[in-house]
């Protein structure tokens, strides 16, 4: 089976939201003092992979696009058992939108050209958008199932467990198809001391639009739809008060007591 | 672009009723329409589902779209994409909104795509600007720790909208409104996913949507036996037991009470957030409540403390009941 994982890399997620920053005058983000990370969400899509690939054989091919992308952090899904690694550096792929970097990932898929199963992360920890599976499926023509917490292959086709509000549904679909994978699927393995030893002596590919048969109208700023107008921190307004007490316990009957009168209790 | 006029909600129903968040998808749209001096419809997609339409003209619509076909009983996402790209070819909405929902999350982004529009997830504030016309999408970005607002350049603009984040109209029974149906215009060789099954986790109990008093624990709970304590004082309450994501991903607690982002999103009047450090991704699904009241023994948490949940829980627990008594 071959399967074809898109993982980004973003500014860490998991650090102290007192480290987020805006730059405005260029619209972007920061976690100051924070390395970037590979994107949590996809990190499960890479987990979904090898779990795959554990269970009926195959290889596995990892895209990124983005600039600045520091080998150490693309590279940890090869370290984590994936095994090569494609890279979309260029400044033409990046300052778009989702329908830009769909469109750039669905060129670089044909390109590799054998693809049974394509995955993502449900959506990215930096813009929660989650139209990218969806964007790559629909520009290929494939079918697209979201949100998924269980993948099953065999026979030409998947069983997928996708998460709903209430539970889950269980759907089949015929390979080649895409499926974005959600945090249930369960938590991503850590790279083996050998994972990471063999993944350092993996060369990335590194493909440019010309390399993609994609024109640049199509990508970054060229291909978007959407224009960020304005990214800001919203002010959040709010009393906070602190229950005190001599002992844990004594706190805790103070907090009762405290709502109450507040009238919340 | 300027073929393509009004507002369009697509409307999504459980059993006989609208959900809340299709009538506050209305409430949203009615004022977008009335700004723009153009109409809002509805648009009803499924199977049998004709007679709900006056509920969505009580609500706010002018016109309602309905797209009846029995290949769309349980609306699987394949018939609902071809349906949906249908309506939005023959009704020519300006603007469309979506529920950011199960379907909504899957069904709007190929549908975007397939129209070679865009889609903006997720947002908690509509507006038209008022010189280009154009709808201002503002939706959290970076897991809740900034905002951001996006203008499509191609139409529909469309957008899904995160639940209880605009407000629907009192229903009206007076209101007129004219009711017109459109074919599905399925292929059903292009219906690829088959839905096998749909599983219902419920949790017995008041439902985490629905409670007035949430109690969710974090990593700090450590164990399912943890969550039986937050469980006592829900119930206490009168309230439903919520959780972050690491206890789930653990397993001790049900993925379906996961508060968050990509979890439930909820406004409760109380949130009482034990052992949660208070992460923007889950912040975002709590802070619609009215009050929050956090314990946490880590002073570097994000969301405040008073001191080691398994000290603390029981005394509060303790005085909760005492004073509810008397």
């Amino acid at each position: 089976m071959d399967i074809i994982v898109c993982v980004k890399q973003v500014i860490d997620p998991e650090a102290p939201p007192s480290s987020f920053k805006i730059d405005a005058a260029s619209n972007k983000a920061e976690m100051h003092g924070a390395p970037p990370v590979i994107d949590p969400y996809g990190e499960y899509a890479v987990e979904a992979s090898l779990k795959i690939k554990e269970a009926v054989g195959g290889k596995v091919t990892v895209i990124s696009l983005g600039v600045n992308l520091l080998r150490e952090v693309v590279k940890k899904p090869l370290a984590m058992g994936a095994d090569q690694l494609i890279l979309l550096e260029e400044e033409a792929f990046i300052g778009g939108d989702s329908r830009s970097t769909a469109n750039a990932l669905a060129a670089a898929i044909r390109n590799v050209g054998e693809y049974d199963l394509i995955l993502c992360g449900r959506e990215a920890s930096d813009t929660n958008a989650g139209q990218t599976g969806a964007g790559i499926a629909e520009i290929l023509g494939l079918p697209c199932i979201t949100l998924a917490r269980k993948i099953d292959a065999g026979d030409g086709k998947l069983k997928v467990e996708r998460v709903t509000s209430s539970g889950y549904d269980v759907l089949e679909v015929p390979l080649p198809a895409v499926v974005t994978v959600s945090n249930e699927v369960g938590e991503p393995r850590y790279p083996t001391i050998k994972g990471i030893m063999a993944a350092k002596k993996v060369e990335p590919i590194i493909w440019k639009p010309a390399d993609i048969s994609v024109d640049d109208s199509e990508l970054g700023t060229g291909g978007r739809r959407a224009k960020l107008q304005r990214l800001y921190q919203p002010v959040h307004e709010g009393k906070c008060e602190f229950t005190e007490g001599d002992t844990p316990e004594e706190s805790g009957a103070n907090l009762a007591q405290k709502l109450r009168e507040a009238k919340v209790l | 672009m300027a073929e393509y006029q009004g507002v369009a909600v697509f409307v999504e129903y459980k059993g006989d009723a609208l959900l809340p968040i299709s009538l506050e998808g209305l409430g949203a749209g009615r004022k977008l329409a009335d700004d723009l001096g153009q109409s809002l419809s509805a648009v009803l997609v499924g199977s049998g589902i004709g007679g709900l339409a006056p509920q969505a003209v009580a609500s706010g619509a002018d016109t309602v779209y309905v797209v009846d076909d029995p290949l769309l009983k349980d609306m699987p996402a394949d018939a609902c994409v071809m349906a949906m790209e249908n309506v939005v070819k023959q009704v020519k909405p300006s603007v469309l909104i979506m529920g950011q929902t199960d379907t909504g999350r899957d069904l709007a982004p190929r549908l975007a795509f397939r129209l070679g529009t865009v889609v903006t997830m997720d947002c908690v504030e509509l507006a038209i600007d008022p010189e280009s016309k154009r709808l201002l999408q503002t939706k959290p970005v970076y897991g809740g720790n900034a905002l951001a607002v996006f203008v499509s350049e191609t139409d529909p603009q469309i957008v899904t909208i995160r639940t209880k984040a605009m407000t629907a109209l009192e229903p009206d029974s007076s209101r007129k409104g004219e009711i017109k149906n459109i074919d599905a215009g399925l292929d059903a060789s292009a219906i690829k996913t088959r839905v096998l099954d749909r599983v219902v986790e419920e949790v017995a109990g008041i439902k985490i949507d629905d409670a007035g008093t949430v109690v969710a624990g974090g990593r700090g709970i450590g164990s399912a036996e943890g969550f039986e304590q937050l469980e006592e004082l829900a119930k206490l309450f009168k309230g439903a037991v919520g959780a972050s994501r690491p206890p789930c991903d653990n397993g001790w607690i049900p993925d379906t009470v996961q508060v968050g982002l990509t979890g439930k999103i909820i406004a409760p009047e109380l949130y009482i957030a034990v052992a949660i450090s208070g992460s923007s991704q889950h912040m975002s699904g709590c802070s619609g409540a009215k009050t929050i009241v956090a314990i946490n023994k880590d002073k570097e948490a994000n969301i405040f403390l008073v001191g080691d949940w398994k000290k603390v829980l029981p005394a509060f627990t303790a005085k909760v009941k005492e004073l509810l008594a008397s």
